[in-house]
Parts: structure tokens; C-alpha cells; sequence
């Protein structure tokens, strides 16, 4: 080749490129996934709906409590808001799963049908930007979302929210979405490998979460329930959601908050185990993928859907 | 100095499916399960500037070896080099200086305009954003695109989508450029453009590559500096366009519209027939015959043949070799 196309490879090049490329890849989903005004009623809307049916279940036993003992009213009050804090909560970060398991987990097979994996493998960038860039537009896709759930669940429900340590908040939230999104890098790989048979494994892998992860109930409770519960709880806790949506709830309504009795861990320690999945997914994501990569081309049939 | 692209006895073999224990295969199924040779010692040499084609039916292992080529698959065995970098060892810098187009590509978000795709796919070449910025809009000028700019991809039409897929080939500045099957099913005016402005990037300029393949015979004539005939993995020929034709140029090419025939057996075991192939068109219920002859002595006994059967010749004309004579004087069939 002659020396006017030559082309660059030192480390400040392949950082540039890795940079534009995550920029990139995340642009269709914070630019283009907002186009479509429909999101806030299928995204924002319908997901109070699901927080509505607990929170009517919630506040209707407190009710009862209230009436059948008057006197304990202000601690009933108190648990309820924080049950019901706890399903808002939770109802936000469910927009978090189902983002990992449908457009991160499923996103490189659906890339391939499309025909676009075969021009990101051919592209010079390092294939992690690329699934970076599919969780760093994902993050942003979805707070958008979460927050309006978060938001209109505060309005419609009135719960109130205590953070008393903001800056722990915010370093519990982001490790929670980078372990999230690691596993979603790492599952991304194993479902192009599976093919259809790993979509289904999303769909059978959406309410068994909820309930494992507690989304709509402190995780805590389940723990403590002993036998196969204790069982559920551990298993649901391996995906971060879990622990992660353990540690906000501690770190938004007190640790007091059911008489402190419904925490798996203290907030640090959860913190430290997130730092622990988000660190062991993302190096699962980076090794499954390259595998990916070698499988793909020597069996020739994962970048074509033809092939 | 390298070649730009060069294989050497390069082959690919994909292994066909595997068998599951819980499924019984269909009628037929079996013979299409074993391995298949898509490319069978293949050695070629492009040099740097050149527009070389890749002619061939479908089927032929064109796509394997552009695949090979952007190092989306390895070889089974042999070598080939992109850029003077070895295409299984030495990645990165080859993908740096290629890139692909394949025609009816569907590649890009619907949600996103042309222009936003294509700035999406340049940032994974690190192409600065202004820079990028400016080459698009230029491009969308000569690809006659720039209506259609803030367009949803969904929205535009299937043309408009390859004019959008070549100008994500071109928007990187690529030293070599695949291009599989760049105009399939476009219509004459958008083929007409890609092909316009395909050689006037090669030739307009020093160091630019293009690798074409194709199964239009016009397209591979009208465009290639070379051109390497392959079918069923193998490369049959491989020269300019003008000494490919004059392979063939002492034999005559008939062709004939005639009803469809029910024997066409005996033209084959005929006296001065090299080769000779038939494609029936259903729209008219006839059938079109290409013979390459070693002389016009035979066409007398063609004729014949084809009367005897009750069949009627609707025309007959004597025609200049095209690419696609020289593919049935070697093969014995056309390209469909």
C-alpha cells in the first residue's frame, strides 16, 4: 500500500476509535429509541400498572392492620410506605431487566438477522465498544424510562423517599447497571451461540427474576423464609438486580425501614459483592465474545443469517 | 510491492449440518447435509489500483472469498493476504484500510436517517465526526442522495437503501473495497450511478482496490480491468475482459428462441458443437439456446433436430462472444 493511506495503530489511535465507537454504537438508542413518542405510554405507563396491582395489595393489608390495631397506625403507616417505596423502586429498575434481557441480551442475534454484525465484526474497532456502546446507549434509553416510572409511581403513590447518603446512592446505582449490563454483554454472546432456543430462555427468564431479584418485595423477606426460599433468594441474588435493588431500598427509606429486618447485607458489603459481578461479567463478556468471534468465522454461519 | 489481495490455493469447506438424534430428516435432506466445498484452491493475485471482477452463477463461492478477504471467515486451507497482511494472523490492520457493500443489504437502524447510519458505521473506523460529517454530504451529492438525507431508513425505498450502503463503503476511505453483487435488483439508473462512480474512485486516483463480484456479464465487461471466472469454488479463467472473450473468438456464437424442447441430449453429441446452454423463459413458454460452435456447419443439424421434435425456431442470430460464451464454452451451462 503506499504511504499516504497508511494507516495508524498506536495506543491513542485505538483509544479514539474505541471511544468513537461506543459513542457510535449507543447513538441509535439514546437518539433513536426517543423518536417514537409510543415509549411512554408502552414504557413508562403500562409498567405502573404492574407497581399499581402491588401497591393496592400493600396498602389494602395495612388498612387492616390499622383497623384491627389503631393504635400501632403510625408504625403500620410507615411499613407500608416503605413496602410500597420498595414496589415503586422496583417497578423502575424492572425497565433495567427487561432492557438487558431483550435489547442486550438478544441484541447481536437480532444484529445478525438484520445483517449489521457482519460490518461490526469487519470493522477495526475492539467488538467490546461495540457491546459497550449497546449498554452505554441502553443505560441512557432506560433511565429515561425508569426515571418517568420513578416519577409518576412518587406522584400517583406519594412515597417518600429518605436519602441520607447521596454520593452511596449513586455508586450503588451505577455498579448495579454495570454489573446489569456486564451480564447482558456476557449473555449477548451465548444467546447468538443458542439462536432462538436463548430467546425463549428471555422470555422464561423474566417474572422467575422478579421474583428471585424482588423486584416488588425486600429480597431480605424471601431470605429469611427458610427452605427453598433461602434457595430462590441466594440463586436471584447472583443477578445484580437483586442486591442491587436491596442496597437503593436501604439507602432510600433507612436502614431502619421494616424495623431493619428485611435486608440481605448491609449497603457496603452488597456494594462490594456488585463491584465483585460487575468486574466478573464484564471479563466473561470480553472472553465469550471472542470465542464468538473465532466460532464465527470458522464455522462461517453466525455473521450471515444465509449461511 | 504486495499485492493488495492475493490467495494462494485458498480453500473453504463448510461442514453442513449436524445431525440431532431427536430429528428425522426429510426426503432429500440427507444428500444436502455433508460438507460443501465452497472454494476449492483458489489462487489469485489483484494488483493495487485495479478493478478486478469475480464472475460467476450463484453459488459459486464468490461471497466465501470476499467473506475470507474481510476476515469474517477463515480458511479451511491456504493463504490469502489483504494489504500485504495474512487475513487469519493479522486482522486489525486489514480492517482498517476495507470495507464491503453487498447488494440488498439491510444493514442500519429504520429508526435512524440515512445520514445518522452511515455516521454511525464511520465511527467504528474512528473517522472524526466533522470529517465524516463533510464526506457524507459530499457522497450523498454524487450518489444522488441528498433528499433523501434526514429520511428515516424505513422509509426510503430499496434503491435508495444500496446508494445509502455504498456510501458507508466509501465513507471511510477505504484502500480496498468489496463489493458482492453491488446492483442486485437495482433499477438501470441507480445501477448506472454505482457503477460510475465505482470507477471513477478507482481510476481517479492512485491506490484504490476494488473487488467486484458479480453475476452480470454487461456489469463485469463494462467495469473490470480483470476478471476471474469461478464457478463451483474453482477459478476457470482469469484475464481482462477483451482476452477472455478472445478465448472464444474462432468459435461463433448462435443463439436461438425456439418452443420448449423435450430432448436436448443430442446437441451435445453433434459434430462442431463445443459447448451449448438453455434457459427457459416461462413468460413467453420458449426457450433460449446458446451454442458456441466450432464453425456455422452445424446449425443445419440443430435446426433439424429441433423441427423433428415439433418444436418451432422463433429466431435465430448469430451474436459477438460475450462473458457469459465464454463461461458455457467452459462449463457447459449459463449463469441462471
Amino acid at each position: 500500500m503506499t504511504a499516504a493511506v497508511a494507516r495508524r495503530s498506536d495506543l491513542r489511535f485505538r483509544i479514539g476509535l474505541n471511544l468513537r465507537s461506543i459513542v457510535g454504537r449507543a447513538y441509535p438508542r439514546v437518539i433513536g429509541a426517543n423518536r417514537e413518542p409510543s415509549w411512554i405510554f408502552f414504557e413508562a405507563v403500562l409498567p405502573l400498572l404492574s407497581i399499581a396491582a402491588y401497591v393496592y395489595i400493600y396498602r389494602a393489608i395495612a388498612l387492616n392492620q390499622v383497623a384491627a390495631n389503631p393504635v400501632d397506625a403510625p408504625r403500620i403507616l410507615a411499613n407500608m410506605n416503605a413496602l410500597v417505596a420498595s414496589v415503586v423502586l422496583g417497578g423502575a429498575m424492572v425497565a433495567f431487566w427487561l432492557n438487558v434481557l431483550w435489547s442486550m441480551a438478544s441484541q447481536l442475534y437480532w444484529e445478525k438477522e438484520i445483517g449489521n454484525l457482519q460490518l461490526y465484526m469487519m470493522a477495526p474497532m475492539n467488538r467490546m465498544a461495540l457491546l459497550g456502546g449497546m449498554a452505554v446507549g441502553g443505560m441512557f434509553m432506560t433511565s429515561v424510562r425508569a426515571v418517568s416510572t420513578l416519577v409518576a409511581g412518587v406522584v400517583v403513590f406519594g412515597v417518600v423517599f429518605q436519602v441520607a447518603n447521596p454520593l452511596m446512592l449513586l455508586a450503588v446505582f451505577f455498579v448495579t447497571l454495570i454489573a446489569l449490563y456486564g451480564l447482558g454483554m456476557f449473555f449477548a454472546s451465548l444467546y447468538l451461540l443458542w439462536g432462538r432456543e436463548a430467546w425463549n430462555l428471555s422470555a422464561l427468564m423474566e417474572e422467575p427474576i422478579f421474583f428471585s431479584s424482588g423486584f416488588y418485595f425486600p429480597l431480605g423477606g424471601l431470605y429469611q423464609s427458610g427452605g427453598w426460599g433461602s434457595v430462590v433468594a441466594v440463586l436471584g441474588s447472583i443477578i445484580p438486580a437483586g442486591l442491587g435493588l436491596d442496597a437503593l431500598r436501604q439507602l432510600t427509606l433507612g436502614e431502619t425501614a421494616f424495623g431493619g429486618k428485611f435486608w440481605v447485607l448491609s449497603a457496603p458489603v452488597e456494594l462490594e459483592i456488585l463491584v465483585v459481578l460487575a468486574v466478573g461479567f464484564l471479563i466473561l463478556a470480553r472472553y465469550a465474545l471472542a470465542y464468538l468471534e473465532t466460532l464465527a468465522k470458522r464455522e462461517g454461519k453466525l455473521t450471515s443469517r444465509h449461511q | 510491492m504486495p499485492y493488495a489481495v492475493e490467495t494462494r490455493d485458498l480453500t473453504r469447506v463448510f461442514a453442513g449440518k449436524k445431525k440431532h438424534w431427536w430429528r428425522k430428516p426429510k426426503p432429500n435432506e440427507e444428500e444436502s447435509r455433508g460438507p460443501v466445498t465452497a472454494l476449492d484452491g483458489v489462487s489469485l493475485q489483484i494488483r493495487e489500483g485495479e478493478l478486478f471482477g469475480l464472475l460467476g452463477p450463484n453459488g459459486a463461492g464468490k461471497t466465501t472469498l470476499i467473506k475470507i478477504l474481510a476476515t469474517l471467515l477463515l480458511p479451511t486451507s491456504g493463504k490469502a493476504f489483504v494489504a500485504g497482511n495474512d487475513v487469519t494472523k493479522d486482522p486489525f490492520p486489514i480492517r482498517q484500510r476495507i470495507n464491503m457493500v453487498s447488494g440488498g443489504e439491510t444493514s442500519g437502524y429504520g429508526l435512524l436517517t440515512t445520514r445518522e447510519n452511515i455516521w454511525m458505521f464511520s465511527q467504528f473506523y474512528g473517522v472524526p465526526s466533522k470529517v465524516s460529517k463533510a464526506r457524507i454530504d459530499e457522497l450523498m451529492h454524487a450518489f444522488g442522495l441528498w433528499d433523501k438525507r434526514d429520511a428515516k431508513v424505513r422509509l426510503i425505498s430499496s434503491g435508495q437503501r444500496q446508494k445509502m450502503n455504498m456510501i458507508r463503503g466509501f465513507v471511510t476511505e477505504p484502500d480496498i473495497l468489496f463489493l458482492d453483487e453491488p446492483t442486485l435488483g437495482l433499477d438501470v439508473n441507480a445501477a448506472r450511478t454505482i457503477r460510475e462512480y465505482v470507477m471513477n474512485w478507482v481510476r481517479g486516483q492512485s491506490g484504490k482496490t476494488v473487488l467486484l463480484t458479480t453475476h452480470y456479464m454487461a456489469e463485469a465487461d463494462e467495469m473490470c480491468d480483470r476478471i476471474a471466472i469461478i464457478d463451483k469454488g474453482k477459478i476457470l479463467a482469469c484475464d481482462t475482459p477483451e482476452n477472455l472473450k478472445r478465448m472464444i473468438h474462432t468459435q461463433t456464437t448462435f443463439r436461438l428462441e425456439v418452443d420448449p424442447l423435450q430432448d436436448t441430449s443430442t446437441f451435445q453429441r453433434m459434430d462442431g458443437v463445443v459447448n451449448f446452454s438453455l434457459r427457459d423463459d416461462a413468460s413467453k413458454n420458449r426457450t433460449e439456446l446458446t451454442f458456441i460452435l466450432e464453425n456455422e456447419a452445424p446449425v443445419a443439424e440443430i435446426l433439424s433436430a429441433i423441427t423433428a421434435q415439433g418444436a418451432k425456431v422463433h429466431a435465430l442470430r448469430k451474436t459477438e462472444p460475450t462473458l457469459e460464451d465464454v463461461f458455457i464454452s467452459m462449463v457447459g451451462r449459463g449463469f441462471e
